[in-house]
């Protein structure tokens, strides 16, 4: 089977936000796999091990990105892309980055493609369903259970808490959900080998693409830091008093019960 | 410069969603003075036409198809499309619901078309219409314009005032065939397990547990809260590690991002990553045993103490409110 992973570099969890110059501060900041993009590549490697076939991990990035695909190669993706749009993107959205990942995937008669559902920086969600529009084959977003027989797939989804069982058949796009699996760390030999195995990088130019061909169709002209909120009210005296007191502040200083 | 604005009206349990109503008051602002349109796709659903007119549409347009019985993006894509090639919409705004996110970029992708997803605010400015949206799970903010071609956007429950009802309102309702063919994806089962009957996303009130709530069974005290506040139940990622609840129940960077008027944290010692998904609740109110928790720095209103007390007594106390109000 041939599996390809859609992958982002985005931001740690834990890391505090911070803006200089108008733009979010990458100084000293930690930088990850994007969290649902992990689920998506431990069950790109569960299907390939129960099915055969191969696993490759593509981003749209920039040479930083290079870390977060040899994570990927040491917990056992088989190869790695990175389209390197550095000299060629000041600004793209979207749009930019599923033309692009869709460009590169569409002579590669991919049986299957996983991503995250969303991203934790942007958190668009959109270019999961983006590809698989351009690709013309079928998606199915925030899943949590992949079962896949000959070319017949049964896929669990997460829809807002409820689940929906879905019939559909390969080649199929999918983006995971939390509680789809529980990704692997890399192992040490699995860090030895991701040294050894290919990743390769590409410009728009190897894409026959042009920078008008992916420019954006939105921008962004603002970006700002939510308001600082004020030390709250923390309570005193009898545990009985307080909880009398908070419901009267809630009920008519908050006015939200 | 007036624009005419399709909305998706989004129906669930035979019932409009407040976000549809919400899309709809955005709608009117992205519209500037131009036509706002409902759109409403499904089995028989034409007679909530009239609820989407009285929330601010001009006129509705409805697809019935039996094909469109249940959310598919193969058969809501073919509807959608076809409607847009009758109407010819300079703007798209849809609920950032999972509907919402799973449709919008399938249609922006159709249309080659730029999309706006998650906005929390719009205004124009500048001669612009400007999206207010969250980036890192609301630790910042994005100010974002379409520069070419259709305005789409999807907005965010919770976030936008819909419009006053108004009964008096009147509109036309009209209907559009469209031939429905080649799904490629089709619902076998639906297993309804989510949060007894209150969306978590667009609840008002939100109950969330940490680890403080120390097991599965500690989050009936929860339940019996949220019941009482006609709310959802939440939680941190620690309670969903420990499985002590499903992680559909979630909030924080991974997970569900919610914003609603009364957020009460209980055992939650507020990691950062648990801030991401719930610090724009426009109340806050925390429940922990640790003085020193990071929790207490975004509370309106804290109490330091053990949750198993304090949250019993909180119910109790609005039952008693809710009698007496």
């Amino acid at each position: 089977m041939n599996i390809f992973v859609l992958m982002k570099r985005t931001f740690d969890t834990e890391e505090k936000i911070t803006i200089s110059g108008g733009k979010i501060n990458e100084d000293g900041a930690e930088f990850i796999i994007n969290p649902y993009d992990e689920y998506a590549i431990e069950e790109a490697i569960r299907v390939r091990d129960a099915h055969g076939g191969e696993v490759t991990v593509i981003t749209v990035g920039t040479e930083e990105s290079e870390k977060q695909l040899r994570t990927a190669l040491a917990m056992g993706a088989d190869k790695a892309v990175l389209i390197n749009i550095e000299d060629d993107i000041e600004n793209g959205d979207q749009f930019t980055t599923a033309k692009i990942l869709a460009e590169y995937l569409k002579d590669k008669d991919a049986d299957l493609i996983l991503g995250g559902n969303v991203a934790i920086d942007g958190g668009s969600g959109q270019v999961g369903p983006r590809v698989a529009e351009l690709l013309n084959i079928p998606y199915v977003t925030t899943i949590t259970k992949l079962e896949i027989d000959g070319t017949k797939v049964v896929v669990t989804r997460d829809v807002e808490g409820d689940s929906e069982v879905i019939e559909t058949s390969l080649p199929l796009l999918v983006t995971a959900q939390q509680g789809l699996n529980e990704p692997r760390y890399p192992s040490l030999p699995g860090i030895m080998k991701a040294k050894k195995k290919p990743l390769n990088e590409l410009e728009l130019d190897d894409l026959d693409l042009d920078e008008d061909d992916v420019e954006a169709k939105t921008k962004t002209i603002e970006i700002y830091l939510p308001a600082k909120k004020e030390a709250g009210k923390v309570l005193s005296g009898e545990l009985a008093d307080q909880v009398k007191e908070l419901v009267h502040l809630l009920h008519t200083e908050a006015k939200v019960v | 410069m007036s624009r005419k604005v399709l909305v998706l009206g989004e129906i669930r349990d035979g019932q409009l969603r407040n976000v549809s109503f919400e899309a709809i008051a955005a709608g009117k602002i992205v519209a500037e003075g131009g036509e706002v349109i409902g759109v409403l796709l499904g089995e028989s659903v034409s007679a909530l036409g009239a609820e989407l007119i009285q929330y601010g549409a001009d006129r509705v347009v409805v697809v019935e198809n039996e094909k469109l019985k249940q959310y598919t993006s193969d058969g809501y894509a073919q509807a959608l499309l076809a409607v847009i090639d009758q109407e010819k919409p300079e703007a798209l705004v849809f609920g950032h619901t999972a509907l919402g996110k799973d449709l919008s970029p399938k249609v922006a992708a159709k249309l080659s078309s730029g999309l706006i997803s998650d906005a929390t605010a719009v205004e124009i400015a500048g001669g612009n219409v400007v999206f207010t949206r969250p980036i890192y799970s609301g630790k910042a903010f994005e100010k974002k314009i379409v520069t070419d071609g259709l305005i789409f956007a999807t907005v965010r429950p919770n976030n936008i005032a819909p419009l006053e009802k108004d009964e008096s309102r009147t509109g036309e309702v009209s209907s559009l065939s469209v031939e429905i063919k080649d799904l490629r994806t089709i619902i076998k089962d639906v297993i309804r397990k989510a949060t007894e009957g209150v969306d978590l996303s667009e609840a008002k009130v939100v109950v969330a547990g940490g680890r403080g709530v120390k097991s599965a069974e500690g989050f009936e005290p929860l339940k019996e809260l949220a019941a009482v506040l006609g709310g959802a139940v939440g939680a941190s990622r620690g309670a969903c590690d420990a499985e002590y609840c499903d992680y559909s129940l979630q909030i924080g960077q991974t997970g569900k991002v919610v914003t609603p008027d009364l957020y009460i944290a209980c055992g939650i010692s507020g990691a950062i990553q648990h801030l991401a998904g719930m610090s724009n609740s426009k109340v806050i109110v925390a429940i922990n045993k640790d003085p020193e928790a990071n929790i207490f720095k975004v509370a309106d209103y804290g109490i330091v103490g053990d949750l198993f007390e304090v949250v019993p007594m909180l119910t109790e106390e609005f039952k008693k409110l809710k009698v007496h109000s």
